[in-house]
């Protein structure tokens, strides 16, 4: 842990965030390119499918912030140190921004292509709760004053809301069998082109990079929050140290 | 308070399950005294049920289809307001403070009050479908299924409400932030409980199993989470 803790201070450093930037900026551009122009149109779905290549990096995204969430609140609870907090709440941030992106996205590539904006569809339930979980782990974090209560809650909420996500999806697949509706068109199947799945690896690999770009951002937002906070409490406004990262 | 507290003091070295049980023994004391489940909850799901009649009524047919998911419904409502409930009394006169100094295993803590929880549930959940029975004519069914739903279902919720509790009647989160923060967690215990609730009282009681499965699953996952972390959150 302390190896990642030392790697993530380096990337966290001004020029580490500067060069991170740049390249999701060039990820991004790439990504862009690659599933508008280089790309063919999907044979059935025709143009809309393009709005693949931006809804499975934010899929993607959002079930790796909440992975991040769950890992540093059980390292916030076992070691106490308040960086793993501020980790645990950026990437929520940033976690329920790209799956509400993941859903809005899907819902209008599901009107042209399924014919309805939302179906009970397993996957689209699962991440619909997982956006309602992380709301509340948000709300909780606004509402509690004392910082080590609120580290500690969303510690705990972090955890519990990630161990309940398989469970949700178990019983969703299940409820949903006993309901069968018509089998509904997939994306892909059996033959992807291949500028398609490069299009959207790119796209994954592009979104990855702008997570970690805004994840140094919102960490040093976290940090001089954190400062702010204990100069604001401290009488000798002197001999400030560097918060502990 | 302070004469239990130091009652406690004296046995701290009871086993854990012990101690969980007096903490469930001290809650359901006060319940039975204070008769907040009866006296409130089950007016409450009443109101809800009746409520629910004119919203889906008055065709018998919707009604009867609809009545397992009003149940849980009602059943879920109610639990949010007995786990709230359960830890209001521990906050009124700080008698929290208390119990956290007492020399109790905070996971004991957990499990006991979860423990009471369940069981008040349980008692409300059966009159809910005595309730249901009468206004939306649902057929009793198979009574084992149904009872094991019940029971099982009511555990789970309690766990999660037991778990949380503590998070509702602290600060100033006591308005949505709770709901919120349960509802979305016992979904695979609002979908398991109506499907067997369904499948019992319309004669497919050997399908319920595999959501029993799923309800008992769920069960095991947050007691053990909520005796693993509950501590994490009593700390102050």
């Amino acid at each position: 842990m302390d190896v990642a803790a030392r790697g993530l201070g380096k990337a966290t450093s001004r020029s580490g965030e500067r060069a991170l930037g740049i390249a999701a900026l060039v990820a991004v551009v790439v990504s862009a390119t690659l599933s508008l122009v280089v790309a063919p149109p999907d044979a059935v779905q025709g143009e809309v499918q393009r709005l693949m290549y931006v809804h499975v990096p934010a899929a993607w995204l959002a079930y790796l912030s909440f992975f991040v969430v769950f890992i540093s609140s059980v390292a916030y609870l076992k070691t106490r140190r308040s960086r793993w907090d501020r980790i645990a709440a950026a990437s929520a941030e940033i976690g329920v921004l790209f799956t509400a992106l993941a859903i809005a996205l899907g819902a209008l590539w599901g009107k042209p292509i399924w014919g309805t904006w939302w179906t009970w569809d397993p996957r689209l339930t699962t991440t619909a709760m997982l956006l309602l979980i992380y709301f509340t782990y948000l709300a909780v974090r606004r509402v509690v004053d004392n910082p080590s209560r609120r580290a500690r809650w969303a510690a705990v909420i972090g955890i519990v809301g990630f161990v309940d996500v398989p469970i949700v999806h178990l019983s969703v697949v299940w409820w949903r069998s006993l309901h069968q509706q018509a089998t509904l068109l997939r994306v892909g199947g059996p033959e992807i082109h291949g500028s398609m799945l490069a299009a959207l690896l790119v796209g994954v690999v592009a979104f990855t990079l702008v997570y970690a770009y805004l994840m140094t951002l919102r960490l040093r937002i976290g940090r001089l929050e954190e400062r702010a906070v204990r100069e604001a409490l401290s009488p000798q406004v002197g001999e400030l140290e560097e918060a502990d990262v | 308070m302070t004469a239990r507290a130091e009652d406690v003091a004296a046995r701290s070295s009871v086993p854990f399950l012990r101690q969980a049980m007096a903490i469930a023994a001290k809650d359901l004391r006060i319940e039975i005294r204070g008769r907040h489940a009866l006296g409130t909850l089950l007016p409450f799901a009443a109101t809800l049920l009746v409520s629910f009649g004119f919203a889906f009524g008055p065709g018998r047919d919707v009604l009867e289809r609809t009545a397992p998911g009003l149940l849980w419904m009602a059943t879920l409502f109610a639990a949010v307001m007995a786990a709230r409930r359960s830890y209001q009394a521990e906050t009124e006169d700080d008698a929290l403070e208390g119990l956290l100094l007492a020399p109790v295993d905070k996971a004991a803590v957990f499990l006991g009050k979860a423990t009471a929880v369940a069981l008040e549930l349980l008692v409300l959940v059966i009159a809910v479908l005595l309730m249901v029975v009468v206004l939306f004519d649902l057929s009793p069914g198979n009574p084992f299924a149904l009872l094991g739903a019940f029971a099982l279902g009511t555990v789970g919720l309690a766990a999660v409400g037991g778990l949380f509790g503590v998070v509702a009647e602290a600060e100033r989160t006591r308005e949505a932030v709770f709901p919120m923060l349960v509802l979305p967690l016992v979904t695979p215990v609002l979908i398991a409980g109506v499907r067997a609730t369904d499948l019992a009282t319309t004669g497919q009681a050997g399908e319920a199993a595999q959501w029993l499965g799923l309800l008992l699953a769920f069960d095991i996952v947050f007691v053990s989470i909520g005796i693993l972390v509950f501590g994490h959150l009593m700390e102050d």
